[in-house]
């Protein structure tokens, strides 16, 4: 902090200049001090941010406009327009006089909260952009604000005490004086210091004037009249294209057979060599496209060879059955002495097969390197990482500040876009081909057979009751490959239950693995969420009752429990060949879900007509974004529990396109889709994976009142569904 | 190469390309045009969907020698001046898109609904957009957005 002090001070007395036209306000990381720079191009802020940790969040012009940067990724979830929401409520702008544009991808700069204490990192996953930028956002607007009082108190000499804010204005009720921001900006002082503003310090919840409103998102008129720039819509002069063939078995070795074949190929430049694949580069996107067709190629055997992945249950149920525990990932209580003294006890397994993130821009990257081989410009749709520069630096040998990264809109993330393989692929076939930009292309079946996809796994539950049927334990084992990927979301935090053990066992096949919106909470709460429904339904007991002791401990768990009940009107019977199911869900946000569905016996198609979710995110920034997460991510729930399946031959991925990959489709949706939130003035929690795991468990329970039978195998495919109904 | 003239928004286009290269990687990377895009290349999807005298059809599938007889074709970009459609609007009043990939797409299928059938029920809208995909669940909005397209009665339709 210290250091940071001094530098920021140096910079602002050298570098502050009067400004033509407009300013950007430099608020420091630290919240030291504030440098104002003349800067109306890109180059310049960034050369200037090289400088110095300090953070340009806001531009200001004369005329009041101002652009508002925003430092995470947008796929959808609508960062573009919540984190400057926030920033903009303590600054008190004008949201009409808002623009929001991407800022640079330096994490120093930009960072959010990282995962450890006092580190920061640019990475738009685990439904954390909101939550972790909420306070740092709110401090720099409260900062910007504080700047533009300061100078107004100067201009009209009067205490700053004295002044307030509102919509783009400085007041001073007193003397009844306005001023605009934008007139502010050619008189723009420094004030000495500038307060670190801590929580109290900032605007109360119940004064926000934008926070909690609907606002439209800013970027959706770019999104429905098609100019909304996508990485794979960029357009490069002389650009070339390149593809990768990886075969359908992970990480097996390419030789290839027909090189000159390739090579006399019209447009191909060039063949590159990859340790899992055949790189191409060609002129056209149909000529390396069609090349790629024709390779000829000799794969290696690989980890995943032998392997299928429907027969591997047994060996889990071999391995779930074994005495000896795994990683422990969770324990409370004694479980060994609540199943030794149980008056019951219930066991369940419950099974889920690979899914695929199916985000419907297949990945792609376009990336420049200069003839020297020292610099690149990355255009990429990313979920960034712990590297901001996406591995590029690593395939150059050259200092990350050499790489310059243009982040677009991602077409879809759920984790995918988290990975950098596209990216560097992506690198060593531009340095190929330097100084010519390069556009990779994932197809679509390169997207599938290459995934990395959620693990299989499998759950083994046991619960045990006293005499009067309370819940006095859990245990819940996880067999799986990916550690957390499968592990996650098996604590339960909201559920008063006195002994609790959960465990992971490895396994593993050498299938490429990869968060998957949600990750393992997905097929943990639909393993605990219907054990729960198994008990009460073999207690006779109804299942809102059965969570409600459960939660007793939870006023907040509770609410939602009691939210969702009044919505779907769960005490009310269904109509005939109708049923109800409920799942609870803590994913950052906790939320309870409930369900409609009725059943085609004849064909086993399971019909979803009715969603009620009620949500405790804390403060809600934007209310009908966070609806439309939800709205999204009981569709995915939905397409992943009822249709979507990666199935695994002797290591050979089995899939190809979405013809063979199904996904739920528009005559599939529920009626309607409906949420209501919790009020809270608590900080931000995530919204974007909150909804999905709430889709298996609900439709299973619903499932069980409709027909008295178990769905334990996730997908619920029509044929599953008739197995178990014919059982 | 061959030379081929197509007729896009009610522009006449001069491309140099492979022979059997499909619409859509024309209108993508020789013209510019990026509103349709690409999301499967077999037709299943629907991200690509474009209009041929004015039926939506998938530019993936189609190779561009079909569409040199003068054919009207029209993008995203083409169907309004200012993103000012009637559907564009009700869209945005909907808050339909999230990622936005799909919705160039299923604006132009929707829009192709509602210029062959003013008021479709909503099993009608269902089937008709039954064929484009949307990954991020934003399903139930478009539905709004069409009924709300539809209840305005644009003079386009
Ligand atoms: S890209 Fe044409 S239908 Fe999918
Ligand atoms: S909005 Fe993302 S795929 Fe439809």
């Amino acid at each position: 902090m210290a250091k940071d002090l001094t530098m920021t001070n140096k910079i602002n007395r050298r570098a502050f200049l009067k400004t033509s036209g407009g300013v950007t306000l430099f608020i420091g990381a630290s919240g030291v001090l504030p440098v104002l720079v003349s800067c109306q191009d890109d180059k310049k802020i960034r050369a200037q941010l090289k400088k110095v940790p300090i953070t340009a969040w806001v531009q200001l012009w004369e005329d009041g406009q101002m652009i508002i940067y925003n430092p995470a990724a947008e796929m959808g979830q609508g960062s573009m327009t919540s984190l400057p929401i926030i920033f903009a409520e303590e600054m008190d702008a004008d949201w009409s006089k808002v623009q929001v544009e991407f800022s640079p991808q330096e994490a120093d700069i930009y960072g959010g909260e990282g995962w450890a204490p006092g580190t920061k990192l640019m990475f738009t996953v685990g439904s954390r952009t909101t939550h972790s930028y909420y306070h740092v956002m709110r401090k720099a607007g409260a900062q910007a604000r504080y700047v533009l009082l300061n100078t107004a108190a100067n201009h009209w000499k009067v205490p700053i005490e004295e002044l307030n804010a509102a919509q783009s204005f400085v007041i001073h009720e007193k003397s009844g004086q306005k001023i605009s921001f934008g007139e502010l900006v050619p008189v723009l002082t420094m004030p000495t210091a500038l307060p670190d503003f801590t929580e109290d310090q900032l605007k109360n919840p119940k004064d926000f004037q934008l926070i909690g409103k609907n606002i439209p998102r800013t970027e959706i008129p770019a999104k429905v009249n098609g100019t909304a720039q996508f990485a794979i819509d960029v357009r490069l002069p002389d650009m070339v294209y390149g593809a990768l063939e990886r075969g359908k078995l992970h990480g097996a070795r390419p030789t290839l057979l027909n090189e000159s074949e390739i090579l006399a190929h019209a447009g191909v430049m060039k063949i590159v060599q990859f340790d899992y694949a055949i790189g191409l580069i060609a002129s056209t996107l149909k000529g390396v496209l069609d090349a790629k067709k024709l390779l000829k190629i000799d794969w290696s055997t690989a980890t995943s060879s032998g392997y299928h992945s429907q027969e591997i249950y047994s060996e889990y149920e071999a391995i779930a059955a074994k005495k000896s525990q795994g990683a422990v990932i969770t324990e409370i209580g004694n479980m060994g002495e609540a199943l030794r003294s149980a008056h019951k006890t219930y066991t369940a397994d419950f099974k889920n097969d690979y899914v695929y993130h199916a985000q419907i821009e297949p990945l792609n990257a376009v990336i420049q390197v200069s003839e020297d081989l020292q610099t690149a410009e990355v255009w990429v749709g990313s979920q960034q990482g712990g590297d901001t520069k996406l591995g590029v630096p690593g395939v150059l040998g050259v200092p990350p500040e050499n790489v310059n990264v243009h982040l677009q809109y991602l077409g879809g993330g759920f984790g995918r876009r988290s990975m950098t393989d596209f990216v560097v692929e992506c690198a060593i076939l531009a340095k190929e081909i330097a100084p010519l930009p390069l556009k990779l292309v994932w197809t679509r079946e390169d997207d599938v057979a290459y995934g990395a996809y959620r693990p299989l796994s499998l759950q083994r539950l046991k619960a045990t009751v006293d005499a009067r049927g309370q819940l006095t334990g859990l245990s819940h084992t996880v067999i799986g490959d990916g550690g957390n990927l499968v592990a996650s979301g098996v604590k339960n935090d909201h559920y008063d239950i006195p002994n609790q053990l959960a465990d992971w066992r490895e396994t593993t096949h050498g299938i490429r693995l990869k968060h998957w919106r949600s990750v393992g909470h997905g097929p943990n709460k639909f393993a605990i969420e219907s054990l729960l429904d198994t008990i009460a339904f073999d207690q006779s007991v109804d299942p809102v009752a059965l969570r409600r002791t459960l939660m007793a401990q939870s006023p907040k768990a509770l609410a939602t429990l009691e939210k969702a009940v009044a919505m779907s009107r769960w005490d009310v019977p269904s109509i005939d060949g109708r049923a109800k199911g409920v799942a609870f869900v803590e994913h950052g946000s906790i939320g309870t879900g409930i369900c409609e569905i009725s059943l085609d016996r004849a064909t086993g198609t399971i019909n979803v007509h009715h969603f009620w979710i009620a949500l405790d995110a804390g403060v809600i920034i934007q209310p009908d974004n966070v609806k439309a997460q939800m709205e999204g991510g009981i569709i995915m729930g939905m397409s992943s529990v009822l249709k979507e399946q990666i199935t695994i031959v002797d290591g050979q991925v089995q899939q190809s396109n979405f013809h063979d990959y199904s996904l739920l489709r528009m005559q599939e949706v529920p009626d309607s889709i409906e949420t209501a939130f919790i009020p809270s003035s608590e900080k931000p929690e995530g919204v974007g994976e909150t909804a999905t795991p709430m889709v298996a468990g609900a439709i299973a329970n619903a499932f069980l009142q409709l027909t008295g039978k178990h769905l334990r195998h996730l997908p619920f495919t029509p044929d599953r569904v008739l197995a178990v109904l014919n059982n | 190469m061959p030379k081929y003239t197509l007729n896009i928004n009610k522009t006449s286009y001069d491309v140099e390309v492979a022979a059997g290269t499909s619409l859509l990687w024309v209108l993508r990377e020789d013209l510019g045009l990026t509103g349709a895009k690409y999301g499967c290349g077999i037709g299943q999807c629907g991200a690509c969907t474009v209009h041929v005298d004015k039926q939506p059809i998938k530019a993936c599938l189609l190779p561009i020698e079909q569409f040199t007889a003068g054919q009207e074709i029209t993008t995203i970009e083409g169907l309004s001046e200012d993103g000012d459609h009637p559907v564009q609007k009700a869209w945005i009043e909907a808050q339909a898109p999230q990622c936005g990939y799909c919705h160039s797409g299923q604006i132009m299928q929707a829009v192709a609904l509602l210029e062959q059938n003013e008021h479709p029920t909503r099993d009608e809208i269902k089937a008709h957009m039954n064929g484009n995909l949307c990954r991020c669940g934003t399903y139930l909005r478009i539905l709004t957005a069409i009924e709300m397209a539809a209840k305005t009665k644009a003079p386009t339709f």
